[in-house]
C-alpha cells in the first residue's frame, strides 16, 4: 500500500468515526434533554389564555406554532417571513437527503427533488437575511452572542457545500450514496475523495454535536413549553403538582 | 407622589393612531438609564415571618446556584425556556417597560439573558465553550438581577409574541425565588406578605377598622338607596365568602358597595373574614411557600365560616393565584363547584340569566373603555365576562386599540409587585403604553376589575393628562341597577 492510500485510509476512517460521534452525541443529547424535559414536573397551570380548551385544540396549537409561527406573525412580520422560508427551506433540504440513507428512495422524495433544490439554492437568502437582521438592528445585535452567529455561519456554510456538491464541483453521487448506505447500515466504506463532499460532511457533523447543547434544542423544547401545550382549563379538574406536598406552610 | 422626577426620554415619543390599532413608537437603547431605578430592600422585621433570611446568608453564590439547580428540577418552563430562547429578538419591543424606559435589560430577552448567563456559565458549559455569554453568580450581577427582576411585572405580555411561548414571568419569578432565599427581596413584597400573617390583608386594615368600614358603607348605602344592604362580616354559615382585594374595603368602596348590591339583589347571605380579608397574594411575587400559604388562608376561612362558595372579587394577580388554589391548596370540594370562582364570571352569568333589573342610561353620563389585567387576560381566562358585563349595563363602550387589548393588553405598569413609589419614575413609564392607549378612545371612565390597576391607573392618568376616571366593573352593574 502506498503512504497516499494509507493516508487517505486513516483519514477516511477518521471521517466515519467523526460520523458515527456525531450521529451518537446528537440523538443521545437530545434523548437526555427531552426526557429532562419530561421529567421535570409542570407545577402550576401556567397556559398562555385565552387557549385551547380541550386536547386537541392544545394539538392544533403546537402544530400552527411548529408549522406557521403565528406569535411571531404577530410579532414582526418581515422576520416571521424571513424565518418562515429559512426553516421551510431547511424542511426540504432535510426531505430531500433522506434520498442518501433510503433504499429504495421514496416517491414522495422523488416528487419535492426539484422544489428541494432551489430550497437549497435560495437558503442562503433568509440565512444572510437573519445575519443581517442581528447587525442591523440594535436591540438584537444587543441580545446577539456568538453562538448566535455561528449557528447562522455553521448553517450557511453547510447549504453552500451542499450546492457545490450537487451543481457546481459535483460529486459521484453512486460514491456518496455508498458511503451514506454504508454508514446507515453499519458497513461503512471510504467517502468519496471529494475535498468539498467531505467539508460538508463534517461540517453536518459539527452541526449535529452542537445541537443538543445550544439553541438549536428549540426544535425539541417547542413541544414542551408549558404556557402552549396545557389545556386552557384552569378552573377544572383540579391540577395536580407532585412536588406540592414537600412544601410545608404549616 | 413624592418628590419630582424626571420622565425617561423614550416616554416623549409620539403615539398616533392607525387603522384600528395604534402606532406604539420604539425608544432607542439607552443602556443602563433604568439602572437607578431600584425597589427599597427588605426588612429583617419582614423577612422573619414569612420564613426568609433576615440578611444575606453566608455563602450566597453557592446557595443561589444551588436553589437554581433545585428549580431547575421542579419547573419545566424555567428549564425549557432558559435552553431554547433562540434570541430572535421577537419579543424585544414588547415589553411596556422597553417601551417607556428605553433600558436594554427591559427587553424580555436580555431580562432573561441575566438568569440565563448565569445558568448557561453553572450548566451549559459547551455553549460557554463556543463563546455564549456567561458569567458567575456574583454581586455585580445580583445587583442587575435585583434591579431589573424587579422592574418587571411578570404580565407575559412577552410571552403572547414568542415563537415559543417562552415566558419570562416564570424566569422572573424564578429569579426572584432564587434571590428570597439567599435573602435578598423588596420591603414592599415582604411587608405586603408579612402583613397579611399579621392582619389578614395586604394592607394591614386591622378587624376592628374593617368591621368600622363596613358598617360605614352600610350607612352609605343606606342614604344612597333607602334599603337595608349588609356588609356582613365573619358571619358563619353564609352562602358566599367574598376574598376581595382589602384594598376595596378602604380605598375603592364604590366597587365594595357594588358587591353588597349584587347579593342583596340576589337575596344571597355572603361574608368576608377578618382572618382573611385579602384575595391578593403577593407571595406569586415572591416564592412558592409564601405563595401557598397566603392563598391557604383563603380557605382556612371558607372552613371556618362553613361557606358553600369561595368568589374572588376585582383583582388580577388575586385571580392569578386563586386559579392555583385547587393546586396549592386543595382539593377543594368541600366547596360547590366550580371553583373557584371570579366575582365576573358569577355576575355575568347571573346576568346573561335575567337576575337583576337593569337600566342603562344610568350609565349614560359615561363613555367606558375596558383596561385587561394583564393576570386576567393572559394567566387568568378573563376577557369575555367583564366585557358583557359592560355591555349589559353601559350604552357606550368603546374598545382601546386592538394591539392593546385582551391577550395583547399593556399592565398598567405596576403589577408583579411593582406598585411601591420609590420606583414611581419606572411605574409611569411602564404605564404610558396603556395612558396613551386609553387616551385614544376618548373615554371618560376606564373600568378595571383590579386592585393593582385601581391605585396604580389614576395616579399614571394624571401624569400622563388623560383625562378619565378609573373604576371597577361591578361599580357601573351597580350604577344601572333598579333594586
Amino acid at each position: 500500500m502506498t503512504d497516499a492510500a494509507m493516508i487517505w485510509n486513516l483519514l477516511a476512517a477518521l471521517i466515519i468515526g467523526l460520523g458515527y460521534l456525531a450521529a451518537f452525541v446528537f440523538v443521545g443529547g437530545l434523548l437526555l434533554r427531552i426526557a429532562l424535559y419530561i421529567k421535570t414536573p409542570v407545577p402550576l397551570k401556567i397556559v398562555q389564555t385565552p387557549g385551547p380548551k380541550s386536547a386537541p385544540g392544545v394539538l392544533a396549537r403546537i402544530a400552527g406554532d411548529v408549522l406557521i409561527f403565528p406569535n411571531l406573525f404577530q410579532a414582526d412580520k418581515l422576520l416571521w417571513l424571513g424565518a418562515w422560508i429559512f426553516h421551510a427551506c431547511l424542511f426540504l433540504i432535510l426531505v430531500r437527503h433522506t434520498r442518501y440513507f433510503l433504499y429504495p428512495v421514496p416517491e414522495l422524495v422523488i416528487d419535492w427533488q426539484t422544489i428541494s433544490v432551489y430550497a437549497g439554492f435560495f437558503f442562503p437568502i433568509p440565512a444572510l437575511y437573519l445575519f443581517w437582521r442581528r447587525l442591523a438592528s440594535s436591540r438584537v445585535l444587543y441580545i446577539s452572542g456568538l453562538p448566535d452567529y455561528i449557528t447562522l455561519i455553521l448553517l450557511t456554510a453547510i447549504a453552500s457545500t451542499g450546492m457545490l456538491v450537487h451543481y457546481f464541483a459535483r460529486v459521484y453521487l453512486v460514491d456518496v450514496k455508498a458511503f451514506t448506505l454504508g454508514l446507515v447500515t453499519f458497513a461503512p466504506v471510504p467517502p468519496p475523495q471529494h475535498p468539498i463532499f467531505i467539508a460538508h460532511f463534517l461540517l453536518v457533523c459539527a452541526l449535529l454535536i452542537w445541537f443538543p447543547f445550544s439553541k438549536l434544542m428549540h426544535a425539541g423544547g417547542i413541544f414542551f413549553s408549558p404556557t402552549r401545550n396545557q389545556i386552557d382549563n384552569v378552573l377544572y379538574p383540579r391540577y395536580v403538582n407532585k412536588w406540592n406536598e414537600e412544601v410545608r406552610v404549616d | 407622589m413624592p418628590e419630582k422626577f424626571a420622565d425617561f426620554p423614550a416616554t416623549a415619543l409620539a403615539w398616533r393612531k392607525t387603522n384600528g390599532g395604534i402606532a406604539i413608537p420604539v425608544p432607542e437603547m439607552d443602556e443602563g438609564i433604568a439602572a437607578a431605578m431600584v425597589c427599597h430592600p427588605s426588612k429583617a422585621k419582614d423577612m422573619k415571618p414569612i420564613a426568609l433570611p433576615t440578611e444575606r446568608v453566608p455563602q450566597w453564590q453557592a446557595r443561589a446556584v444551588e436553589k437554581l439547580r433545585e428549580l431547575l428540577t421542579k419547573y419545566r418552563g424555567l428549564s425549557v425556556y432558559l435552553d431554547i430562547c433562540a434570541q430572535c429578538g421577537a419579543c424585544s419591543d414588547k415589553c411596556q417597560f422597553y417601551l417607556g424606559t428605553g433600558d436594554p435589560n427591559n427587553m424580555p430577552v436580555a431580562r432573561a439573558n441575566l438568569l440565563r448567563k448565569v445558568y448557561r456559565y453553572y450548566f451549559k458549559r459547551a455553549e460557554r465553550f463556543l463563546g455564549g455569554d456567561a458569567e458567575p453568580f456574583n454581586e455585580q450581577v445580583l445587583k442587575e438581577w435585583y434591579t431589573y427582576f424587579y422592574q418587571c411585572s411578570e404580565c407575559r405580555r412577552c410571552s403572547v409574541f414568542c415563537p415559543y411561548g417562552i415566558d419570562t414571568a416564570e424566569i422572573t419569578m424564578a429569579a426572584r425565588e432564587i434571590m428570597a432565599a439567599i435573602g435578598v427581596a423588596t420591603k414592599y413584597v415582604t411587608e405586603v406578605v408579612a402583613k397579611v400573617y399579621e392582619r389578614g390583608n395586604n394592607l394591614g386594615i386591622p378587624a376592628p377598622a374593617w368591621i368600622d368600614n363596613c358598617q360605614f358603607l352600610e350607612e352609605e348605602l343606606k342614604t344612597e338607596t333607602g334599603k337595608d344592604i349588609r356588609m356582613p362580616v365573619d358571619e358563619v354559615g353564609a352562602d358566599v365568602l367574598l376574598v376581595m382585594p382589602s384594598a376595596d374595603n378602604f380605598a375603592n368602596t364604590d366597587t365594595m358597595m357594588a358587591y353588597g348590591k349584587l347579593f342583596y339583589a340576589l337575596g344571597m347571605s355572603w361574608t368576608t373574614s377578618t382572618y382573611c380579608n385579602e384575595g391578593g397574594n403577593f407571595g406569586l411575587f415572591l416564592n412558592y411557600q409564601n405563595m401557598k400559604k397566603v392563598n391557604k388562608r383563603i380557605l382556612d376561612a371558607a372552613r371556618d365560616l362553613k361557606v358553600k362558595r369561595v368568589i374572588w372579587g376585582e383583582c388580577g394577580h388575586a385571580w392569578r393565584a386563586a386559579i392555583y388554589t385547587n393546586t396549592l391548596n386543595g382539593p377543594m370540594d368541600f366547596l360547590d363547584p366550580p371553583h373557584p370562582v371570579h366575582i365576573c364570571q358569577f355576575t355575568a352569568d347571573l346576568i346573561k340569566r335575567g337576575a337583576f333589573k337593569i337600566d342603562k342610561s344610568a350609565n349614560d353620563d359615561l363613555l367606558i373603555t375596558y383596561h385587561d389585567p394583564c393576570n386576567a387576560a393572559r394567566a387568568g381566562s378573563l376577557l369575555e365576562e367583564p366585557r358583557a358585563m359592560i355591555r349589559a349595563t353601559c350604552n357606550k363602550f368603546v374598545e382601546m386599540p386592538r394591539n392593546t387589548i385582551r391577550e395583547k393588553t399593556f399592565c398598567c405598569g405596576a403589577g408583579g409587585g411593582l406598585l411601591t413609589d420609590e420606583i414611581m419614575p419606572i411605574r409611569m413609564a411602564g404605564g404610558k403604553p396603556r395612558a396613551e392607549a386609553c387616551r385614544s378612545t376618548g373615554a371618560n371612565y376606564l373600568a378595571v376589575p383590579c386592585a393593582i390597576c385601581k391605585a396604580q391607573l389614576p395616579e399614571l392618568m394624571k401624569h400622563w393628562k388623560v383625562d378619565v376616571k378609573v373604576g371597577g366593573v361591578h361599580d357601573l352593574l351597580s350604577r344601572a341597577m333598579i333594586l
